[in-house]
């Protein structure tokens, strides 16, 4: 039952194979099992969890139910959730009960899905491998030695072990995509302001976006049905009309103009990976698609616009962690200066405090001109190539990854590798667009994902290639050993 | 050496929305510590702003009002600054892009002439919380109630010249603001502040001088004293070898003195940049042109118009029309007095202001209503009572006797206008005072007019003031001559 998918799993509540207690039960036990070793939850709510299974089969007793009643899912703990501890990863917020939930928290509790449990994250979502979590790192379940991604790590690593059926991500600089690709599932990042950031704890604002993680496109395609859509909360929220994300799935892709960046496919990409993903792309061509090489030009500037964007959001963002109002406060303060240096200094770790100071010095007076604004040029040249290229082509594929998952600490003492790690996956967070990681085979036993690029609002889009992909391959369904 | 002043303020207007400017929270004045704090206004983590749209309006209603440019475009900015009562670490206000940009506005000097300021700009923004440092021992206290309180700031032109100016440049936008009911203008709540930038130069120098900026002055009285006090520190600190510093300083009004807060050196880096959380505000041409249509006469046009309508002097119709309570007040009452302006208006700024200004009392809360009074003003008018014993009258309006005629029937206050009555107590006082009549008789005629008066005051005290005094004047005039 475990391997089922969201799709299976809701057929097996509707048919009574399983109720969602014993359900949530199954999905408990195999949490509390492997979480020693993956580490993937921070928390986990046994209690909760239970009752709003009981609450569900009650429901759907009394037909007072969605067809995904009653699911398990284990929430990123970047989603505030009323009563429930919500620590972004950080010592900051280790005893920080939020007393409200995400309008991405609300949606899926009024559809009925089944809280497990809040995944283990990079701190304040700043990390590409998981290990800057005050939480301690989470394993791949592919490999115990080697790191999920990040920062959606412990989603990922939960769906991928099938500790959960599903989780919630969110995706800034490529933080659901990465992982996802690292893991062996699916995971999508949506147009930005298609998914509500109200209640999602802020890491860059104008780059932030929650969405699906999935094994499947399709068990994406439910979520964000549930997800998506208009947040009066959320300023930045899009006011236009959401799509049925299912209603595309079965569409033939025939005739699909898929564009393949020559950025993406340079001297950076491990060869391994490069070959996966050329399989990957033939296999589209089988399924009708052709496909064309383009360019986008200013690739190798996102980083550094990345960069500069995300820390100067992050460095204001993070600024209401003081410890006057809540989260962590250092003992016995001397005075004000006191009491924010050391609440400040004891409660960030080390990356976390990085990107504050990266942001606070690009924004600062002399500086702000040549960081700040220059990288807010660099932005609109990286959404301008994109749009000169969906002129000619449906979608854009390429990795999602320069390689497979790396070795625990392998990045720790080199960031700036790290950064460089996330060259396909931020232009997509600069451009605001939508993209999806699929797993496409595996190099040496590990996971390797194909990135879809869509133009705004194209999520059936990506979600219909992905789900035709997945009917005519295999790679999605492998489970890791030791969790099968 | 002669220096010359100049002055510019930054007028922070509490907007006088229901709720805040970025939530849904009251913004009721003097509820109990932190109970109008949302998590919006908290800065919980994760909660997002979402623009009041009746702020913008407020804002763009002010621009249209001084004939400023309204931009198209205005950008949130965030101003990053850690302060225990600042909840988010960042204040969200606007910098390039404000909501309003240049205007102007006329103010009167006392010569009578007109001078125009300039208006830089006005932006919104959110106000902070309060910190409160009594009662919680070695700790301070947060009240959040205010913080997420919608400002307006209007930044002036350094245009102003003297304390007198500022001052008058202060009641014109606390006058525009409350005729457009955007702001309540209640400056002991702090709904209406202002911090002055002054420096001073030597006369005739191009060049400003370095400037100080006095902080969060709230009332006129201490914007004038506050200036002229910081006016003359920079002189003498000038004149004996010194220089001004630019720095941050604050009036403390019962010392009577300004010091310093911070200098320029300690000053903070705001690190503004424009706020990721809010998309720009556009305003379109239709909806200025909308807020135009709906605009109420403002204090210059309505002062103009007074004039023009109720033969008033300039003086008196600024005076009427600096509070709009005030000028609708004085309409009320002058359609209650059938038309007669100068009475009403001689009785409002004259009794009615003083007996308010002594009772501490607003327009609003008057126990003489306009309709009171005009009522009033009809009987002066139609000679039913005297100037003199309207007083009276009046003081028992006050006093919630009555209205006027109620008051004038229950005291038997009607003026004796019987002319054999009055004719009886001119005779009567004429009998009684033969000196007083030969002394009349010898006079020369420019002076009978002087000592008819102690005539006049004799009948008065016997008719208890009731007898008309221009029968009275006729009569006697008459009944000494022979």
């Amino acid at each position: 039952m475990h391997q089922s998918t969201l799709a299976q799993l809701s057929a097996a509540l509707e048919s009574k194979q399983i109720s969602s207690e014993e359900l949530t039960r199954l999905y408990l036990d195999r949490c509390k099992k492997f979480n020693e070793s993956l580490n993937c939850f921070i928390t986990i709510n046994e209690d909760e969890a239970l009752e709003k299974a009981k609450q569900a089969d009650k429901q759907r007793a009394e037909n007072k139910h969605t067809s995904l009643t009653g699911i398990p899912v284990a929430q990123k703990d970047i989603f505030c959730t009323n009563g429930i501890k919500t620590s972004c990863g950080s010592k900051m917020l280790d005893n920080f009960i939020a007393p409200y939930d995400a309008t991405v928290i609300e949606k899926m509790n009024a559809a009925g899905f089944v809280t497990l449990g809040k995944t283990n994250m990079d701190e304040f979502a700043m990390g590409s491998t998981n290990e800057t979590s005050f939480y301690g790192p989470v394993k791949n379940p592919w490999d115990s030695e080697r790191v999920p991604g990040g920062s959606s790590g412990g989603s990922a690593s939960a769906v991928a072990a099938r500790l959960s059926p599903v989780a919630t991500g969110t995706d800034t600089g490529g933080s659901i995509r990465q992982p996802a690709s690292l893991c062996g599932i699916t995971g999508l990042k949506p147009t930005y302001g298609r998914v509500s950031r109200y209640g999602m704890i802020a890491f860059a604002s104008s780059l932030d976006q929650g969405g699906p993680m999935t094994q499947t496109a399709e068990d994406a395609a439910l979520m964000m049905n549930v997800i998506a859509g208009f947040d009066e909360r959320d300023s930045t929220s899009a006011e236009q009309p959401i799509d049925d994300y299912t209603e595309k799935l079965n569409d033939s892709i025939e005739g699909l103009k898929i564009g393949l960046p020559k950025e993406y496919f340079s001297e950076g990409l491990d060869s391994n990976i490069a070959k996966i993903i050329e399989d990957g792309i033939k296999e589209l061509e089988k399924l009708g698609a052709t496909c064309k090489e383009i360019e986008l030009p200013n690739t190798e500037l996102s980083i550094p616009a990345y960069y500069v964007v995300a820390p100067a959001e992050c460095s204001s963002n993070l600024s209401r962690f003081d410890g006057v109002r809540f989260g962590y406060r250092c003992d016995e303060p001397k005075d004000l200066s006191d009491l924010y240096t050391r609440s400040r200094g004891e409660g960030f770790g080390k990356e976390v405090k990085r990107r504050i100071m990266i942001g606070a010095y690009v924004l600062s007076a002399g500086y702000y001109d040549a960081y700040y604004l220059q990288a807010q040029k660099i932005r609109r040249l990286i959404r301008d190539d994109f749009q000169n290229s969906f002129k000619d082509v449906d979608v854009i594929a390429g990795p999602t990854a320069t390689g497979t998952a790396f070795k625990l600490n392998e990045m720790m003492d080199d960031p700036v590798s790290m950064y460089l790690s996330d060259i396909y996956t931020v232009s997509v967070n600069l451009a605001g667009l939508p993209a999806l990681s699929m797993p496409a085979g595996f190099v040496n036993k590990l996971p390797v994902g194909m990135q879809l690029i869509g133009n705004y609002f194209e999520e059936s889009k990506l979600l219909n290639i992905a789900h035709q992909f997945q009917q005519a391959t295999d790679h999605h369904q492998q489970i890791p050993e030791g969790f099968e | 050496m002669e220096w010359e002043t100049v002055i510019g303020l930054e007028i922070h207007a509490q907007l006088a929305t229901k709720s805040k400017i970025f939530s849904g929270a009251s913004t009721t004045y003097g509820s109990e510590p932190n109970t109008q704090a949302c998590a919006v206004d908290l800065g919980l983590p994760g909660v997002l702003p979402v623009i009041n749209k009746e702020v913008v309006s407020m804002a763009v209603k002010f621009g249209v009002a001084i004939g400023a440019i309204i931009p198209e475009r205005s950008v949130f900015a965030r101003k990053n600054y850690f302060y225990p009562d600042l909840p988010k670490g960042y204040q969200i206000s606007q910098f390039e892009h404000p909501i309003v940009s240049r205007g102007n506005i006329e103010i009167e000097l006392e010569d009578g002439t007109t001078k125009t300021v300039g208006v830089t700009r006005a932006h919104l923004e959110e106000d902070a919380g309060k910190s409160m440092h009594d009662g919680f021992g070695d700790n301070t206290g947060i009240d959040l109630n205010r913080a997420g309180t919608p400002l307006l700031e209007i930044v002036s032109e350094p245009d102003m010249r003297n304390a007198k100016e500022a001052v008058a440049y202060m009641k014109k936008i606390h006058s525009i603001v409350r005729y457009l009911e955007i702001c309540d203008g209640n400056m002991q709540e702090g709904s209406f502040r202002c911090d002055a930038n002054v420096s001073v130069r030597p006369k005739g120098q191009k060049e400003y001088g370095t400037r100080a900026e006095l902080k969060n002055i709230n009332s006129f009285r201490f914007v004038e004293t506050a200036i002229n006090i910081e006016v003359e520190r920079q002189i003498d600190l000038i004149e004996e070898g010194g220089s001004v510093l630019q720095e941050t300083r604050l009036y403390d009004a019962n010392k009577n003195e300004t010091r310093s807060m911070r200098s320029k050196e300690e000053a903070n880096d705001y690190r503004y940049f424009p706020d990721p959380d809010l998309l720009p505000i556009d305003i379109e041409a239709s909806f200025i042109e909308q807020i135009k249509s709906e605009l109420p006469e403002l204090p210059d046009a309505k002062k103009q118009r007074f004039i023009n309508d109720f033969n008033l002097s300039e003086y008196d119709s600024g005076v009427l029309t600096a509070q709009k309570e005030m000028a609708d007040y004085f309409e009320t009452c002058v359609k209650a007095a059938n038309g007669e302006s100068k009475l009403s208006s001689n009785w409002i700024t004259g009794e009615l202001a003083a007996s308010l200004n002594k009772a501490n009392k607003d327009i609003n809360d008057s126990p003489v209503s306009a309709e009171m009074l005009g009522g009033m003003v009809k009987r002066i008018k139609d000679d039913t009572i005297s100037g003199k014993i309207a007083k009276q009258v009046f003081e028992a309006m006050w006093n919630a006797e009555g209205d006027a005629d109620a008051i004038i029937e229950s005291k038997g206050l009607k003026q004796v206008t019987d002319t054999g009555a009055i004719e009886k107590l001119v005779e009567d006082v004429i009998a009684n005072s033969p000196d007083q009549v030969a002394q009349y008789q010898a006079a020369p005629e420019e002076k009978q007019g002087k000592l008819i008066g102690y005539f006049v005051g004799q009948i008065m005290k016997q008719s208890q003031g009731k007898a008309n005094p221009k029968q009275v004047n006729e009569l006697l005039k008459v009944k000494l001559k022979s």
